[in-house]
């Protein structure tokens, strides 16, 4: 038996749309080998779950079709199977576990029934045997009460638990290579973190191959043996991860690298490339990264490279690494721009602050039988307090469930906050109503997470941009407001054309600057960014937070960053909020809060989030169970359930607020002296 | 023979009934939204899509058919009287007809004493007739203009309709090559290309729009009418009813009636499903409530009971008033348009509940929050942010239950509780042939020509608002 487990070679696979034929995926070609974590990485668009698919043989026909390429498992040539050896395949060789726990289970099956299913057809067991092998797999995946759980639905668990029953059906045929088509990008961090030490448990035990597919550069840095990057359709990079994350060799990749934010970029604008994934319905006669990529030359237009291998083993495909080609290449092509300073404005601001909020409650009543009677409150924000000056910016972090957007909209009073207090440059915004509210709107506004659905479809972008200077009458006169329009495209990089056609016709990162031009149209003081980047790819995330980071230098903006994504907030934070369960645990300055974490919840996020430099690693912490029902909060600290430090007294009072420094606090009885 | 009618039409007095006027208004207003949707690129998609399926446009030639035939019969007049008053004033007669009633001419005056089969020279049932002898004999006399102008109708029938039907269908093939040639150069004048080009561009399936499909689905009708034109003149196609009455001519009639019925009902029940629907999802609260008991609560009323009472009621008013209305028609048409609206009122429930719904989940939408976090006003939030992304539902809606409606008032009528039994209505002849079916020998073509009509017109409806619903529908749009 060879090392090698699953061998592509030349696969294409092509979709017929209305806009032309789509080369989703282009003459691919990599091996897997036994027991190894193969990392397919790329941005979206790029191909990646098309591969999948294309292995699985699942391409949806008849509008795509694998037009070339073979697929060997063992030796065996996929392609050459018809439909009924391929189901022999598929579960029993190859199992296959998807990005969107939620919708891969059946809603009316019971998750035993589920399992069950996948265990008779591919073990041949019935009764009794098929029970036992389900129970021995949810065990395995590390669902706690087995045997409760068999008779449980889909709705009863949590997002982190579904993905667990997805990898036990997945296990239940005993595969040689698990696809994971993005497992972890729709669960928080705290429960990733579970999950990926699981995958890396169950590799270790069974010995199984994994292919994994993903966006996430930490991801990859944590669970992979070898890397493969791909980028239009096409395999540009690959070999070890060692060598891959030590120098990665391709333009594309170094970029990749560089636009990531980190708290040690603070400052400097974020690398960017520029432009967006191109479209794969088009011809490409050069390199498919030369429009995009710093180093190009004439040849990357004119002709596409070969795989050359570089020093380390990795094979590129990149002109920059042929040696016949060393002696043309146009001198001072180094790829890797140091990151750029960025103009400071300087604190030439007054300290005071724009926005204080004092111990903000959003209480949701939750209704029961005829007569709607309130039977209990969901404590979506309980209690919470917030300050954030002028010119700065505020990050709210916190896994998702725990209040953050609604923080957000209740300091926007488009959720009316039940108690507390909301000060906007001293107004009490709680008490305003009706007329006098509106008249106060343009000076608080708020980007939201998905770029697609903030815009309406039916109305031009012309019609977006004016709409909040119409309503809030800041511009009476019509002709003014075209060409404020004009001027606030330009403000964000889009061309003044860009007004006269509809949201669709723009890809994500252009939407989202739609967005900041429509909330800069009405000239706001404070901006809440409810997730701005979170449904961008990397490279096009860069260039929205150079965006912000510039326009607060220029206009003076405050921000108030809600985000589970705390590199971002490395970069672009001066104070961070912690919150958990409607409740902030710890806040401080980024350097307090990210290098000194001192509440246990705060520690646990840290040390879940995957890292890129395996160095700095800390040790992950492992959180047990998931965020508890916000309606029903645990007694005493939000937190003891989860937390390895808990102590008797923490299950009794909520903890009050600790100083640990002038710009440091945090609620924990570790801290706490009177806890004794 | 111009001038003639120019002086006809000078003498006559027009009459507009209420529902012609909503007619002409519906009219205008899809006009005006055509005009309206080719502006905006969002709307313009998806019509395309409609006008590119080949059933849809076949089914859209035959309800144009309908439509104009509606249309003809919606312009109505009263003609003037012979013997004026002594002062010289005009007296004008009491019925009123209208423009199709004109173009149907002969259908409408040649009638028999009593039921004839189609096609039939003779009588349904025997008479006593004395013969030129003297004596009396119980036979089937001959019809008074139903092959009157055979003399051996056993001998000559065949032949003579065989002989009419081709030369009406030949005239129907030549009208129809006439009208599609110029068709065809006014798209090659459009398009400047040369006409032998486009011709066979079109006929060849090669166009955006299947002009082809269409033009055949209209030579065929062409050639129909062309036939039953040169027949109708000297037979009864669809034979005559118990009073001698030409069951063409009221099939042909009833068209009117059914299309009112399925249009302006909607636009009765669009404004209510529109506001009310829009705003229980987006305003909630006690609005929500109130809006949802209302329907709720209607939703609960047996529709045919609340339908029967209200028709009744106004039946009793429009006799106890009869000064109020000036003629028969006049009437009649009151309880057309009034049925309208009981229906409407009863039927906008479905469509609100889907809006509410809808709504519900647009409301959420981050442009909707965008916009409140905007100050814009909520009439505007529900006109310009709302209105537009659930209009979709609102079209598929609406041509979904057009052929509903249709057969409903088919149903309504014959429980009596429909149109006014002197209006021309499928329902009404249906209602007839009720008792027709019932006697020996049985009277089966009123049912037939109903059947005939009612069926075309709703098997076309049904594949057009097919052709919308897969337009239109989000769900379909990815693929």
């Amino acid at each position: 038996m060879s090392d090698i487990l699953l061998s592509v070679r030349g696969l294409s696979t092509h979709f017929q749309t209305q806009g032309g034929l789509v080369r989703a995926v282009d003459e691919v070609s990599f091996d897997i080998r036994r027991g190894e974590t193969f990392a397919l990485l790329g941005e979206s668009g790029c191909g990646k779950s098309m591969t999948s698919l294309s292995i699985m043989r699942l391409v949806p026909e008849p509008a795509g079709r694998i037009v070339s390429g073979e697929i060997r498992l063992d030796g065996e040539n996929l392609m050459d199977l018809p439909e009924a050896g391929m189901r022999r395949i598929r579960g029993n060789r190859i199992a296959m576990i998807f990005q969107e726990p939620m919708t891969s289970l059946n809603p009316v099956l019971t998750i035993g029934d589920q399992i069950g299913e996948t265990v008779r057809q591919h073990r041949r067991l019935n009764g009794a045997g098929a029970r036992n092998v389900v129970l021995e797999l949810l065990d395995a995946v590390g669902i706690p009460d087995p045997r409760q759980r068999y008779e449980e639905y889909p709705h009863q668990l949590s997002g982190g638990m579904k993905q667990r029953v997805m990898i036990a059906i997945a296990l239940a045929g005993e595969p040689d290579l698990l696809i994971a088509d993005e497992p972890t990008t729709a669960l928080d961090v705290t429960i990733q973190a579970q999950v990926l030490a699981l995958l890396g448990d169950l590799q270790k035990q069974t010995g199984m191959a994994v292919l994994l597919i993903t966006h996430d550069l930490g991801v990859v840095a944590g669970m992979a043996d070898t890397v493969a990057v791909m980028y239009a359709g096409q395999i540009i990079e690959k070999g070890g991860k060692e060598a891959f994350y030590h120098a990665p060799q391709h333009p594309y990749s170094r970029k990749l690298f560089a636009s990531l934010p980190d708290v040690n970029k603070r400052g400097h604008r974020l690398a960017v490339i520029h432009g967006a994934v191109p479209s794969l319905a088009r011809d490409f006669r050069g390199c498919r990264f030369a429009e995009r990529c710093d180093a190009a030359w004439d040849l990357c237009h004119q002709r596409a490279p070969q795989w050359y291998r570089s020093g380390d083993g990795q094979e590129v495909r990149c002109h920059l690494l042929d040696p016949a080609l060393a002696a043309q290449r146009p001198a001072g092509g180094a790829p890797d721009l140091p990151a750029e300073p960025q103009a400071h404005a300087g604190a030439a601001h007054a300290p005071a602050s724009l926005l204080e909020v004092e111990d903000i409650k959003v209480h949701f009543p939750i209704r029961k039988g005829l007569l709607k009677r309130t039977v209990g409150h969901v404590y979506a924000v309980d209690g919470v307090s917030l300050r954030i000056g002028r010119g700065k910016t505020v990050a709210l972090v916190g896994e998702s469930g725990c209040g953050k957007t609604t923080i957000g909209k209740a300091i926007l009073q488009l959720i009316r906050p039940t108690a507390g207090s909301v000060r906007f440059e001293g107004d009490e915004l709680t008490r305003l109503r009706g007329e006098a509210l509106r008249r106060r709107r343009s000076d608080f506004q708020i980007i939201f997470q998905d770029p697609f659905s903030s815009m309406n479809p039916r109305m031009m972008i012309d019609e977006i941009i004016q709409e909040g200077m119409v309503a809030l009458g800041i511009e009476k006169d019509a002709r003014r407001r075209q060409a404020r329009v004009a001027e606030l495209l330009e403000q964000v990089g889009l061309p003044r054309e860009a007004r006269h056609r509809y949201p669709h016709e723009f890809s994500g990162g252009q939407r989202q600057r739609i967005c900041i031009a429509r909330t800069l149209a009405v000239q706001p003081k404070l901006i809440i960014c409810d997730e701005p980047t979170s449904a961008l790819d990397i490279s096009v995330q860069a260039q929205i937070l150079n965006l912000l980071k510039q326009l607060q230098n220029e206009l003076g903006l405050s921000y108030l960053f809600i985000t589970h994504n705390l590199s971002v907030v490395g970069y672009l934070a001066d104070e961070v909020a912690v919150m958990y369960l409607g409740r902030v645990v710890e806040y401080g300055t980024v350097e307090d809060v990210l290098e000194q974490p001192r509440h246990p919840y705060t520690q646990a996020l840290l040390s879940a989030i995957p890292v890129i430099d395996q160095a700095t690693r800390r040790e992950v912490i492992r959180l047990e169970g998931d965020l508890p029902s916000p309606s029903s909060p645990p007694s005493g600290c939000h937190f003891h359930t989860r937390c390895p430090h808990a102590m008797p007294v923490c299950g009794q009072r909520y903890p009050g607020s600790t100083s640990l420094s002038a710009t440091h606090r945090t609620h924990c009885f570790l801290y706490d002296g009177s806890a004794e | 023979m111009l001038m003639e009618g120019m002086a006809y039409f000078s003498s006559v007095k027009p009459v507009l009934l209420k529902t012609d006027a909503l007619i002409f208004m519906l009219l205008a207003v899809i006009i005006a939204f055509g005009a309206y949707a080719r502006g905006k690129a969002y709307l313009r998609a998806p019509w395309r899509k409609v006008f590119s399926s080949r059933t849809g446009m076949v089914a859209a030639v035959v309800i144009v058919f309908y439509g104009t035939v509606a249309l003809l019969d919606s312009i109505h007049m009263r003609e003037p009287l012979e013997n004026k008053g002594h002062d010289g004033e005009t007296f004008y007669s009491v019925e009123v007809i209208s423009l199709l009633d004109l173009m149907l001419g002969p259908l409408k005056t040649q009638v028999e004493k009593t039921y004839s089969a189609p096609f039939a020279t003779h009588l349904y049932a025997k008479e006593t007739v004395e013969l030129p002898d003297g004596s009396s004999a119980r036979l089937y006399p001959r019809l008074e203009y139903g092959g009157a102008h055979l003399e051996d109708p056993q001998r000559d029938k065949g032949r003579d309709i065989l002989l009419r039907s081709l030369s009406g269908a030949g005239a129907g093939l030549l009208a129809w090559v006439a009208l599609g040639a110029l068709f065809i150069w006014g798209m090659a004048r459009r398009a400047r290309a040369s006409f032998s080009v486009t011709l066979k561009q079109i006929l060849g399936g090669r166009t955006a729009i299947p002009w082809h499909m269409m033009l055949y689905t209209a030579g065929v009708f062409l050639v129909l009418i062309a036939v039953i034109a040169s027949l109708a003149g000297h037979y009864h196609i669809f034979g005559t009813d118990k009073v001698g009455n030409d069951v063409l001519y009221q099939a042909i009639k009833s068209i009117r009636t059914a299309l009112v019925i399925g249009t302006l009902t909607t636009l009765v029940m669009l404004p209510f499903a529109l506001l009310f629907g829009i705003m229980a999802g987006y305003l909630r609260g006690w609005v929500d409530d109130v809006i949802q008991y209302l329907y709720t609560t209607l939703n609960s009323i047996p529709g045919i009971l609340l339908i029967a009472s209200a028709i009744l009621m106004l039946q009793v008013y429009i006799d106890t008033h009869p000064d109020l209305f000036e003629t028969d028609a006049a009437r009649a048409d009151m309880r057309l348009l009034f049925l309208c609206i009981i229906l409407g009122v009863t039927s906008w429930t479905g469509l609100c509940r889907l809006l509410r719904g809808e709504t519900m989940k647009m409301r959420a939408a981050e442009f909707v929050q965008a916009a409140s976090a905007f100050g814009v006003r909520h009439s505007r939030i529900m006109s310009r942010h709302l209105l537009p992304n659930v209009m979709h539902i609102v079209l598929i809606t609406v041509v979904l239950d057009f052929s509903g409606l249709v057969l409903a008032e088919a149903i309504l009528s014959y429980v009596g509780v429909g149109v006014d039994p002197s209006m021309h209505s499928w329902g009404n002849m249906i209602n007839g042939a009720r008792l027709e079916m019932a006697r020996d020998p049985m009277v089966w073509w009123s049912l037939l020509a109903a059947f005939v009509f009612m069926f075309i017109l709703v098997l076309a409806a049904n594949l057009f608002s097919d052709a919308v619903r897969d337009a239109f529908d989000p769900r379909t749009l990815s693929r």
